[in-house]
């Protein structure tokens, strides 16, 4: 019944084999990459071909037959779903407040691992301390980003003000500005850095619901409420999930059961089911004498409650991989087994599963999609809405409004990986 | 002196480990049991009955492309559910395992546009919520399709319209079982006949060509057998009669798109185990195996594939188990399987939380058996390391 997660983890793939470092003429190169065979020629010809009348396709119905009125129109049902427009400075606020905490944290992290790696790295290569030039810089940016940046540029090609495009570029300043500060902090300061993202966190989080009852948090819809809910679900799954991890490695027989049996039981069923039966069971949880959470709660409790099982393995795994010498050094030198815990396993431990945990915060960020089956307003319930308006009705837009949706997933999964793989290398995870 | 040693060897009650051990573990039950009679407590206070009886009512719903009939019993629709999941679950994995090495292989080709092609595949299937793909997948259709009075039909093996799909299968007449069982046998021999060869070979030298020989076996008595029971198998073929399809397998829009949406979705992430695995095989291990004068093509066959499938293999059972649990996104697309039917119950009057429950003691089952099968396979195929 129970699985290894150590050997169940998707391997950890090199990056792309390396193109050969010699430089090819053109002509070389089609040899060596399209032409090399017979057989390779035919397959070359037969694939571009078919690649090409999929992409001639593809971009004629996005610039051409589609027709994107349905989005444009509907682009605040998309965005915020039913949030009153005369409160939208909120999630504005709140967005920047966000956007300045992570970058910060972003920044003094980034320098934190980076100064290590240079030590090493900068005797035999003397140009990384160099640093580029701007244009260069912003290049760099791009090439990294460029999922993210095509996703906000195909939302701000719907705007029909220039207000969002000047609000995003604020953030933009904001963001590099607080990533520059980051990676200013004194070295002792450094260490309180994630303090700062839930601070982040708590203050978005008052300016969004300060709002009182204007806004209530069932009316919550669009790209707003998956945001939430994402956000939400790592912050309450990953303390929930490191205890559960814990549980399951201690020496204590009921809490190991305990523990084993929630992770186990959680991971079999599918999520729906689970958002289901939270609608219907989470309001008995607590007394009658006070009002039962919201439905955005109860749905949040589940996406919880499902994701914490499955961090709990990732980080078990990183457990698992800390030397066991490095635990009986710790007790030598006298630490009490919380300080073991806290300053020698777990910062090792979680080092190691950085890169599967943001996998799991990608997964969960696609899970917030079955919030439309629950009934929520989510961005592909929004993109059934908006083909039964009378504007829009029954003129097959439905594949149209579900590509807009399924370009904002794809450029927020995207980028989280492409950071992930570039953690992982940084972190040289996969090469010890 | 007496009392001092007395006190120094037994630590007060509250910083013995042993004491503070079994507190613990008892407080962590305690809350856990009162937490659990609560809930019960709570939900009997508000008329809320965990009771199963329900199951033994009558349903009162037809499902598309089943034999349920109103008059049966709840369990038997929550059962007709389980069997369209397990029916796509199974379909989608062997699709999945197909196409997902296929593109994974395809990553690696040496041939730059199926590289390329292969990985914007990847990148694009990998990145979007199964949800999505799943609901697109039936939008498109909708959107796209002719309806089934000018259903396309490819050469006499698939039929494809808006509301029906019908794909070629084999129909038997009676005889089709004992067909069946001359084929058992024959793999039996073979795998028999392999076996001996094998001995032969490492006894003697003699190359052992099980593959030829066994395959021989099972050919022949599939050419014997056929004649001799007077061909028990035939192909069906799908046509369109009046406003449904005859013949063949019939599907409803709701089932390929499920099926679709998974494969696509899933078989992203198979391709990628199947390159990372190819890849996680040490270089030294090729290049040992050149030096032994293997050509290219033995290498990847006896050397590399090998292990690469060691490594690939707990993680695509994982995946199987991922795309078992997400046929219940389904429910989006109103297809009828085991979360689809309990929400249909559930809209019939009959008792959410206990439906629900038996929903999830389904798809746990289900689940812990591929964990199963995936723990006795990963022990299997365990590399014994002196």
């Amino acid at each position: 019944m129970e699985i290894a997660t150590g050997t169940l983890a998707e391997p950890i793939a090199p990056p792309e084999p390396e193109p050969p470092r010699r430089d090819l003429t053109p002509a070389q190169w089609v040899r060596a990459n399209l032409a090399s065979t017979p057989l390779n020629v035919l397959l070359t010809v037969v694939v571009g071909l078919i690649a090409a009348w999929a992409a001639y396709r593809l971009l004629r119905w996005v610039f051409v037959t589609g027709d994107w009125a349905i989005v444009r129109v509907n682009l605040k049902l998309f965005m915020v779903g039913f949030y009153p427009a005369d409160q939208l400075w909120r999630l504005w606020a709140a967005g920047y407040v966000m956007v300045a905490a992570v970058a910060f944290a972003g920044g003094a992290v980034t320098v934190a691992v980076r100064r290590p790696i240079e030590a090493v790295a900068g005797a035999d290569t003397p140009g990384s301390t160099a640093r580029p030039g701007a244009g260069r810089r912003v290049l760099d940016a791009l090439h990294r980003f460029w999922p993210a940046v095509l996703g906000v540029i195909a939302i701000l090609s719907f705007t029909r003000t220039l207000l969002p495009t000047i609000g995003v570029l604020g953030a933009l300043v904001v963001g590099v500005v607080a990533a520059a500060a980051g990676t200013r902090t004194p070295a002792r300061l450094r260490r309180w850095s994630p303090l700062i993202v839930v601070v982040g966190l708590i203050v978005a989080l008052q300016i969004v619901i300060g709002g009182g009852d204007q806004t209530g948090w069932d009316d919550w819809g669009g790209l707003h409420l998956v945001v939430s809910a994402t956000v939400a679900g790592i912050a309450l799954a990953f303390p929930l999930g490191l205890l559960l991890a814990l549980g399951r490695r201690s020496s204590l027989p009921a809490i190991r059961i305990v523990s084993t049996g929630y992770i186990e039981g959680f991971r079999a069923v599918p999520l729906v089911t689970l958002l289901f039966l939270g609608q219907y069971m989470i309001g008995f949880m607590f007394p009658n004498t006070i009002e039962p959470p919201s439905f955005l709660v109860r749905a949040v409790i589940a996406i919880t409650l499902f994701e914490a099982a499955y961090i709990a393995e990732i980080v078990r795994g990183g457990l698992q991989a800390v030397p066991r010498g490095q635990v009986e050094a710790a007790q030598a030198i006298g630490l009490s087994p919380v300080g073991v815990m806290r300053l020698v396993v777990l910062p090792q431990a979680l080092r190691a599963v950085i890169p599967a945990m943001v996998g799991q915060f990608i997964s969960l960020f696609k899970d917030t999609s079955l919030l439309a089956i629950v009934g929520f307003f989510e961005l592909i319930e929004v993109s059934d809405a908006v083909t039964k308006q009378d504007a829009f009705r029954g003129q097959g837009l439905r594949p149209l409004a579900l590509a807009f949706v399924g370009l904002i997933y794809w450029a927020g999964c995207s980028t989280m990986s492409r950071e992930s793989q570039r953690l992982e290398r940084r972190l040289g995870v996969g090469e010890r | 002196m007496v009392t001092s040693t007395a006190t120094s060897s037994r630590p007060p009650l509250w910083r013995d480990v042993r004491v503070l051990r079994v507190t613990f573990q008892l407080a962590v039950l305690v809350a856990v049991v009162a937490f659990a009679s609560y809930l019960y407590d709570n939900l009997l206070a508000n008329d809320v009955e965990l009771d199963f009886g329900f199951l033994d009512q009558q349903a009162g719903i037809r499902l598309a492309y089943t034999d349920l009939h109103p008059s049966d019993t709840v369990l038997a629709a929550i059962l007709t559910g389980l069997r369209s999941t397990i029916t796509v679950a199974l379909l989608g994995i062997v699709l999945t395992l197909v196409l997902g090495t296929l593109i994974g292989i395809a990553r690696l080709s040496g041939n730059w546009v199926v590289r390329r092609v292969a990985g914007t595949y990847v990148e694009v299937l990998r990145n979007l919520p199964p949800l999505l793909a799943i609901v697109f997948v039936n939008a498109a259709a909708l959107a796209s399709l002719p309806p089934i009075q000018e259903a396309n039909t490819i050469g006499d093996v698939l039929v494809v319209s808006v509301s029906e799909f019908g794909v070629v299968t084999l129909a038997s007449d009676g005889n089709g079982w004992a067909y069946v069982a001359v084929l058992a046998l024959a793999v039996l021999a073979a795998v028999a006949l392999g076996t001996w060869r094998r001995r032969v070979e490492a006894r003697t030298g003699a190359p052992a060509r099980a593959w030829l020989w066994g395959g021989a076996v099972v050919g022949a008595a599939a050419v014997i057998g056929y004649v001799a029971l007077s061909a028990p198998v035939v192909l069906s073929r799908p046509r369109v009669e009046g406003l449904s399809v005859v013949g063949g397998a019939r599907m409803g829009l709701p089932f390929v798109a499920v099926l679709v949406g998974l494969v696509l979705y899933t078989s992203s992430h198979v391709a990628e185990i199947v390159r990372g695995s190819i890849l996680a095989v040490p270089r030294g291990q090729t290049e040992a195996a050149a030096a032994i004068g293997l050509s290219p093509g033995q290498r990847l066959r006896h050397v590399v594939l090998p292990q690469a499938f060691r490594i690939a293999t707990p993680p695509i059972i994982n995946q199987c188990l991922n795309l078992t649990k997400n046929t219940s996104l389904g429910v989006a697309v109103a297809f009828a399987e085991t979360m689809g039917v309990t929400n249909t119950i559930i809209g019939n009057g009959q008792p959410a939380i206990p439906a629900i429950l038996v929903a999830m003691g389904l798809y746990l089952v289900l689940s812990l058996s591929i964990s199963l099968v995936a723990n006795v396979a990963n022990h299997r195929l365990r590399l014994v390391e002196r």
